[in-house]
């Protein structure tokens, strides 16, 4: 992060090494096992393939996949922003335990957080009780598996926010302040900007993770043909039917949107920080 | 991430802006309010159930056998996951961050990957690679070496899930720190091994460890991967989360919940282990 | 970077995964344990069968077996089958199950005609279970498609549970009036009343009995009497419709893999015990439905008197069945497309 930017030479060692070791364990573990998705697909010959994963039910199913899981990232990133902004920001009593149970989602099975939120949601549940006296519905509604996925994506937009709000010279601020920019001004103008790529990237990965999840989501969303079904869902009905080149298919199509996003993403990054440089 | 030793405690701060005490009430109020629906409900609702029929039952629960076995399993996936994953995060990190090459971006990509990937596939890939319809799968069933449906298998699929956790973290955080402290020890006569263990990794030692506590924290919970390459055989290959499904689907409620809890605890300890680190470390601070 | 380092983490990473192995190695060698594979709602049969069977072996041979068990969805469990879970024994929900997994080699295509009464020691059908009182007074499987009845039924691409319940509205209407058309919309009427399909068959119990969802839940019949044990019966009452259909859970033996781990006898010995008469009353207990007379009539408050009709008599086999209503493009799916 020099002034000078200059392109670097590579003069420290090891980078055969690393970078070899980096490639045979991405391989092993990531490359070679996902490698099976495109091998078990090719045989079923391009026609099938379209109509497989071009089935109404399958295009309901995506839509349905990326709407909530799009929604769910966008409020996850407001929740994410704010509860990092608090717990780095402010000190109050029993912020460590806040900031402790962020990493929840992570730790608590998918399917215990989905019986969870079915139980909290159902007609007779805490929550459900009172909402369906209003007639608002949760559960078995799309509503509903976007609750779940942002209990699921949460901690993604905080934990990518929390280092980067650390790291954020207070200087800038202070200057902001003596120059006399309002708190708004600062956040909006200088803060936000600098915080952006990290809440960029907390919500795309929890964007990301909410189109694939499956533990959760079965529980809560209903599960209707054309109304409440998930892609993983439309995955596991193929695979009952033993038709594992249907499932991987879909699976494909799925994992190349999720890796074009992905992609994008890390590309936006790259330019950025050149741009910051 | 690097949870740095803040200036909190220097003089400096004092004068620090900070936003008026009703937005800070404001905010803390709306953030408390999301918790609360989001976080203390579900939470409340675990040890509800699991202490419906009292603590008498609650211990005889999470002290059965079976139980116990699936602890043991969990544990054990965890052992072996994150210091595999760790010691990967470290390498990919310093070859990306220390050196400069072609296709750096496509390379974080495909470690941003398994983040992207469904559970549900995540499980599925490791059965069409060594499942006993491939070649491969049906060869290793020769051979009398079982991965899928046996504690390998769930090893497996455990590190594919929690992959990118430790590199994810340390990529950020060895980009920001740069190479210029390396490259000096280097001018300086310092060895590769030497540069490395007394320069960097005092400086990531802290996402290094946040990259851990996550990677652990989702190796213990992982459900939907590790279901379908289970087998679900009791007492055998089990994990606690799958264990927590059984009990349910039993209408086993109390117990469910009750080794659901176990996991909660073990979340909370590993962060709990975090914050008694982190004050350690400010306790015994440095440089900055 | 070290090579020491790399290298104690690979050995430490080949012992971890080689400690998985002796435990199956060992498995492997013994032949005293059997593992039997089976779907969801069998889970307490199979632990009292389990039981009976570890003692009467031990009387008659002085060997002490071992039975592991698991349980799941019935099609997700023959597809770990396929896959390599090595079951000595597999006891489904259906025979297309057993049939997928003989399509893999793993037992002969005519496993059913093995055992006797079509490999099925035990029966079932479908039955209704409303709240007390039965206050939408659902008598027949034509209260089911009236207006303002809710349905709870689980997903029958997922479920094994479910496709019997489909099978036996469709079989019901077809058998009443002769016509596949009428039955088709009778079906989609069901259908529409259906406000959730989950993935299995515990988890439309749950989402009837614990959530609250739903006028009437269809379930197996024995699954009906857990739920008024589990839940109360001060909370909820079976309704038996007069027709219904005979719902045929198989076993059979996995050939491969009781011959690689050489416990044919023992898997034999097991599957037959389920038509002994001991085993018969546990069966009848556990409110499945015996093949036994003398079980059947101990028991018999537990199962009313019920028309039953075949999957045979109306859908041919389970092949064709599961090709024209069950897979992409079958009837199921045509009623949800607009």
């Amino acid at each position: 992060m020099g002034l000078f930017p200059i392109k670097r030479r590579n003069i420290l060692p090891g980078f055969g090494l690393s970078m070899g070791y980096t490639v045979f364990y991405l391989s092993a573990i990531v490359i070679v096992p996902l490698s099976m998705i495109f091998l078990n697909t090719f045989p079923m010959g391009w026609e099938p393939f379209v109509h497989a994963v071009t089935a109404p039910r399958v295009l309901a199913s995506y839509r349905l996949s990326f709407s909530t899981a799009f929604f769910a990232a966008v409020f996850d990133a407001v929740a994410g922003l704010l509860t990092a902004w608090v717990l780095v920001r402010y000190r109050f009593p029993g912020k460590q335990f806040l900031d402790a149970l962020v990493d929840l989602p992570f730790a608590l099975p998918t399917a215990v957080a989905g019986i969870c939120f079915a139980t909290l949601y159902s007609p007779v549940g805490w929550l459900g009780a009172t909402l369906t006296r209003w007639n608002i519905e949760i559960i078995n509604s799309a509503t509903g598996i976007v609750v779940a996925l942002v209990f699921i994506g949460f901690p993604f937009v905080v934990r990518t926010i929390q280092p980067v709000l650390e790291e954020v010279e207070q200087e800038i601020e202070e200057a902001a302040h003596c120059l006399g920019a309002t708190r708004w001004q600062t956040f909006r103008k200088i803060l936000l900007p600098h915080l952006f790529p990290a809440l960029l990237t907390g919500s795309t990965l929890a964007f990301a993770r909410g189109i694939g999840e499956y533990g959760s989501v079965i529980f809560i969303a209903g599960n209707l043909p054309m109304k409440t079904e998930i892609a993983p869902l439309m995955i596991m009905s193929k695979l009952d039917q033993f038709d594992y080149a249907g499932a991987s298919a879909v699976a494909l199509v799925l994992l190349l949107i999720s890796f074009s996003m992905l992609l994008m993403l890390n590309a936006i990054q790259e330019w950025q920080q050149k741009e910051y440089r | 991430m690097l949870k740095q030793p803040t200036p909190e405690t220097a003089p400096i701060v004092k004068k620090r802006v900070s936003d008026p005490l009703p937005i800070q009430m404001l905010l803390i109020g709306v953030m408390l309010l999301f918790f609360i629906g989001f976080i203390f409900l579900p939470l409340g609702l675990v040890f509800a159930q699991a202490f419906q029929k009292g603590w008498a039952f609650y211990l005889e629960s999470i002290t059965e056998s079976y139980a116990l076995e699936a602890v043991k399993l969990t544990l054990t996936t965890v052992a072996i996951v994150v210091p595999l994953n760790a010691f990967f995060g470290v390498t990919a990190a310093w070859a990306i961050t220390k050196f400069n090459f072609t296709g750096k971006a496509a390379l974080k990509t495909l470690l941003d990957l398994p983040f992207a990937v469904s559970p549900v596939i995540a499980g599925l890939i490791f059965v069409l690679l060594v499942g006993s319809r491939t070649p491969f799968g049906s060869w290793l069933g020769e051979h009398g070496i079982k991965i899928i449906f046996s504690t390998p298998g769930i090893v497996i699929a455990t590190l594919f899930v929690t992959f990118p956790f430790v590199v994810r973290e340390l990529i950020p955080l060895m980009e920001a720190q740069g190479r210029d402290e390396e490259e000096a020890a280097l001018t300086l006569g310092a060895k590769g091994w030497q540069i490395f263990a007394k320069i960097t990794l005092p400086n990531i030692s802290w996402g290094l460890l946040y990259g851990m506590i996550l990677c652990g924290a989702r190796s213990i919970g992982e459900f939907g991967a590790v279901s379908v390459v289970s087998g679900h055989i009791r007492g055998q290959t089990n994990t606690i989360p799958l264990h927590v499904e059984i009990l349910y689907s039993e209408y086993n409620f109390a117990a469910s919940f009750a080794v659901a809890s176990i996991l909660v605890f073990l979340a909370l300890l590993t962060v709990t282990l975090k914050v008694a680190l982190e004050k350690q470390f400010q306790k015994n601070s440095f440089h900055h | 970077m070290n090579f020491e380092w790399t290298k104690k983490i690979t050995l430490f990473a080949a012992l971890a995964l080689a400690s998985g192995l002796p435990g199956t190695v060992a498995e492997a060698a013994g032949a005293s344990t059997l593992l039997n594979v089976s779907y969801d709602p069998t889970r307490e049969l199979y632990q009292s069968e389990n039981a009976a069977f570890i003692q009467y072996w031990q009387k008659k041979t002085g060997q002490t077996v071992k039975i592991d068990q698991s349980h799941g969805g019935s099609g997700k469990q023959a597809r770990a089958v396929i896959d390599g879970l090595e079951a000595d024994v597999v006891t489904l929900a259906l025979a297309y199950d057993i049939d997928a997994i003989s399509d893999s080699k793993l037992l002969p295509a005519n496993w059913q005609t093995r055992l006797a009464n079509n490999s099925t020691p035990y029966t079932s059908t479908i039955v209704f279970v409303v709240r007390k009182g039965n206050p939408k007074q659902i008598k027949s499987w034509d209260d089911l498609a009236r207006t303002g009845v809710s349905v709870i039924t689980p997903n029958p691409k997922t479920s094994g549970g479910a496709r019997w319940n489909y099978l036996a509205a469709w079989g019901y209407k077809q058998k009443q009036t002769g016509s596949a058309e009428k039955a088709k919309a009778f079906i989609k009427a069901i259908y529409k009343n259906v406000p959730v399909l989950d993935t299995g068959a515990r988890g439309s119990t749950l989402t009837f009995a614990q959530r609250g969802l739903g006028d009437v839940l269809l379930a197996w019949e024995n699954e009906a009497h857990l739920i008024l044990k589990e839940f109360g019966s001060d909370k909820f009452e079976i309704v038996s419709p007069a027709v219904s259909i005979l719902a045929e859970p198989p076993v059979a033996i996995v050939d491969k893999n009781v011959d690689k781990h050489g416990t044919r006898k023992l898997a034999e010995a097991y599957l037959n015990f389920l038509y002994t008469p001991q085993a018969q009353d546990i069966i009848a207990r556990n409110s499945y439905r015996p093949r036994n007379a003398a079980a059947l009539k101990k028991y018999a408050s537990n199962f009313p008197k019920i028309k039953l009709f075949t999957l045979k008599e109306v859908f041919g086999n389970w092949r064709t069945a599961q090709k024209t209503h069950f897979n992409d493009g079958g009837v199921f799916d045509q009623i949800y497309v607009p």
